[in-house]
């Protein structure tokens, strides 16, 4: 028995060790699940987001956009942005059905031509709506679309913060090499987020403020900027009337649904 | 003539009179009703003379449009939108028209839409095939893209990822032709007065359509039919008692399949349409296909740059009625994202049969919120007298400027 006894102790006492000998790469995809898992059950919601574009000369423009987001078991979120202004584009709706492996689905609709087209793939490092906001930036973040690393702990203002980088996947259509993530310990709320072009050169920083906690666990921000340090352009969001379970079905994102939605 | 006209009057007055119906059933369902729109001027300087009879050189306009859009609780909703366009020179250009006048009605397991509306179908930039809803209002524009309020009934009946569609199409509308006094035009003025049709119940002909609309991966797919009055005419030429010459649209009763098909492959969008047609006049086929490409980021950081290409044929060739029988498009897209929304579209098309060359650009951009600024261009390049359509129009070059005030 003793010599049985011997083994196992060696075991147990090595548990922790094995337990601390997690990879940065493991410890920040469980990070990353773990955040996606916090936020998951949400089911379905809708927003109001105001655009501000700022040019380097401070110029401002504003776009409104409403958003609606379902949540989908087996598969990536759909998600529909609808365009009210600037009034030329008034009605105009993008719609995409995002895939956990593979491509997104995107689809544009143009209501002076009553015309759904689909978008390629390559669009997602394009601007939204000339803002400095990539549609990549503004899509659900499934974490399959990136590897991950955890790299160091480290305060970001009052939060007590994980530091992870992660390298998109779709390497081909992303604008980015990778993204260094800074989320709190508490919720894993993210605070900060700095862009590396695909020249590995610090493009953009993406700030999260006034988040608001919905249905009692789902947090959402309520404004966020993103400065170009590149172009030394810069766009805020501001998000306004979130509303969670408003009962959005499937059908309401299909292509089909484009043609009715005002 | 009169009949069929008085016919679409009274259908008009049925549904604006519904309207007011609706309006009036409640002060807060008034209050609800969006109201949004807008004036266009427009001018267009043609630099050659006018070739024929009648024409005037230049030509200013304003376009005028109205959406008003009611929403119930369930999600059924009317919609009304009219339009107009006064034109200080072509009394043919200056018509109105009503582009909406529908009411959806949604339900968990279709969609019925009834009234005046219009339908897309199709895949394509240049060339539009498959699409055959409505009619094409020329006079607004000579690329065919503008098109005219068409009477319907449409169930839509959605499942999983495809859609099947029926419709049915009370009422024709004749294709509008630019007059006497209009530029764009052949040296005989269309007489749209005295359309010609195979049916004896003319426009008061029940056409039917269908399509299948299908989603997989990365594939969008329609497969449609149509049944009815072919909305190309076939312009016969004749003499009037005046002893000038004048284009008569006859209208064949046809039937159309269609396919058309987009997959984004990658970073390419690979697009197909073709029909096959076939009615008393003629029987074919006509194929148009392409790709789209999109460079990311070009040369500045927010610019994207399309590429479009796209092929033509048209089985009844260089003598049918196609302008595009064997012809190569290539067009350039240009994407500022910038704050005013700059946008030029460049597209150059080359008939492979008569060698003819036709160029042609738009650029927009916005001013603030709510004006928005498009200038337009048209150049053919001394076109072959083969090329019948192209060499008929070879002193209409122009350019447009239009300014959209929204409201």
């Amino acid at each position: 028995m003793k010599r049985l006894m011997l083994p196992l102790s060696v075991v147990l006492l090595l548990l922790p060790m094995v337990a601390s000998a997690e990879t940065v790469e493991e410890k920040g995809l469980r990070l990353a699940v773990e955040a996606a898992n916090r936020d998951h059950g949400f089911g379905d919601f809708t927003a109001d987001m105001v655009m501000t574009l700022r040019n380097k000369h401070g110029d401002e423009s504003e776009r409104q956009v409403r958003i609606k987001r379902l949540e989908n078991k087996n598969d990536g979120e759909k998600g529909l942005s609808i365009f009210d202004s600037p009034r030329d584009v008034r009605g105009t709706v993008f719609l995409s059905h995002s895939h956990k492996k593979g491509q997104d689905d995107q689809w544009l609709y143009l209501p002076a031509l009553k015309r759904v087209k689909r978008i390629s793939s390559r669009n997602k490092s394009g601007s939204f709506m000339g803002s400095e906001f990539a549609y990549e930036d503004l899509s659900s973040l499934e974490v399959e679309k990136y590897t991950y690393k955890w790299l160091r702990d480290e305060k970001f203002f009052d939060h007590d913060c994980y530091v992870s980088e992660s390298y998109p996947v779709d390497r081909r259509n992303s604008g980015y090499s990778r993204l260094l993530t800074w989320v709190d310990k508490d919720s894993l709320r993210p605070w900060k987020v700095e862009y590396y072009d695909r020249k590995n050169a610090h493009l953009k920083t993406l700030t999260f403020y006034d988040y608001g906690k919905y249905v009692d666990k789902y947090f959402r921000a309520g404004q966020m900027k993103m400065v170009n340090h590149q172009s030394g352009k810069s766009t805020d969001l501001r998000w306004m009337n979130y509303r969670f379970n408003t009962g959005l079905k499937d059908s309401d994102f299909s292509k089909n649904s484009l043609k009715r939605i005002k | 003539m009169r009949d069929v006209n008085s016919f679409y009057q009274g259908l008009k007055k049925v549904f604006v009179f519904t309207l007011f119906i609706i309006l009036a059933i409640g002060y807060e369902s008034v209050m609800a009703i969006g109201l949004t729109g807008y004036i266009a001027p427009e001018g267009r300087y043609f630099p050659s003379d006018h070739l024929y009879m009648g024409q005037k050189d230049n030509d200013a306009s304003v376009a005028i449009q109205l959406e008003a859009y009611h929403e119930w609780g369930n999600g059924s909703s009317i919609t009304f939108v009219p339009f107009a366009r006064f034109d200080s020179n072509n009394n043919k250009r200056s018509h109105y028209d009503i582009r909406e006048l529908n009411f959806l009605w949604v339900t968990e397991s279709f969609e019925t839409r009834l009234g005046v509306g219009k339908v897309f179908w199709g895949a394509m930039e240049f060339v539009h095939l498959v699409d055959i809803i409505n009619q094409t209002d020329l006079v607004e524009n000579i690329d065919g893209v503008e098109k005219l309020g068409q009477p319907m009934l449409n169930v839509s009946i959605p499942f999983q990822s495809m859609s099947l569609d029926f419709f049915v199409l009370p009422y024709f509308r004749e294709r509008t032709f630019p007059g006497e006094e209009g530029r764009l035009r052949a040296p005989f003025v269309v007489d749209t007065n005295n359309a010609q049709y195979e049916d004896k119940a003319k426009q008061e002909h029940v056409d039917y359509a269908t399509r299948l609309n299908i989603t997989f991966d990365d594939f969008d797919v329609g497969l449609s039919f149509f049944n009815g009055t072919n909305r190309d005419p076939n312009l016969v030429q004749l003499m009037s008692s005046s002893g000038t010459d004048l284009l008569i649209p006859y209208y064949e009763q046809i039937r159309q399949a269609g396919i058309d098909l987009t997959g984004a492959l990658g970073e390419w969008l690979l697009k197909l349409e073709a029909i096959y047609r076939w009615g008393s006049l003629a029987e074919f086929y006509a194929v148009v296909g392409g790709f789209e490409y999109t460079f990311i980021g070009f040369v500045l950081p927010n610019a994207d740059l399309g590429m479009i290409v796209e092929y033509a044929h048209d089985q009844r060739g260089i003598d049918g009625m196609s302008l595009n029988q064997n012809d190569a498009m290539f067009g350039l897209r240009l994407v500022l994202n910038d704050q005013a929304g700059t946008e030029i579209l460049t597209g150059f098309s080359y008939d492979r049969d008569t060698h003819s060359k036709l160029a042609s650009v738009r650029m927009s951009r916005r001013i603030g919120d709510s004006v928005k600024l498009a200038l337009e261009g048209w150049i053919t390049a001394d076109p072959p007298k083969d090329d019948v359509f192209l060499y008929y129009l070879r002193d209409d070059d122009f350019i447009g400027l239009e300014v959209t005030f929204y409201y």
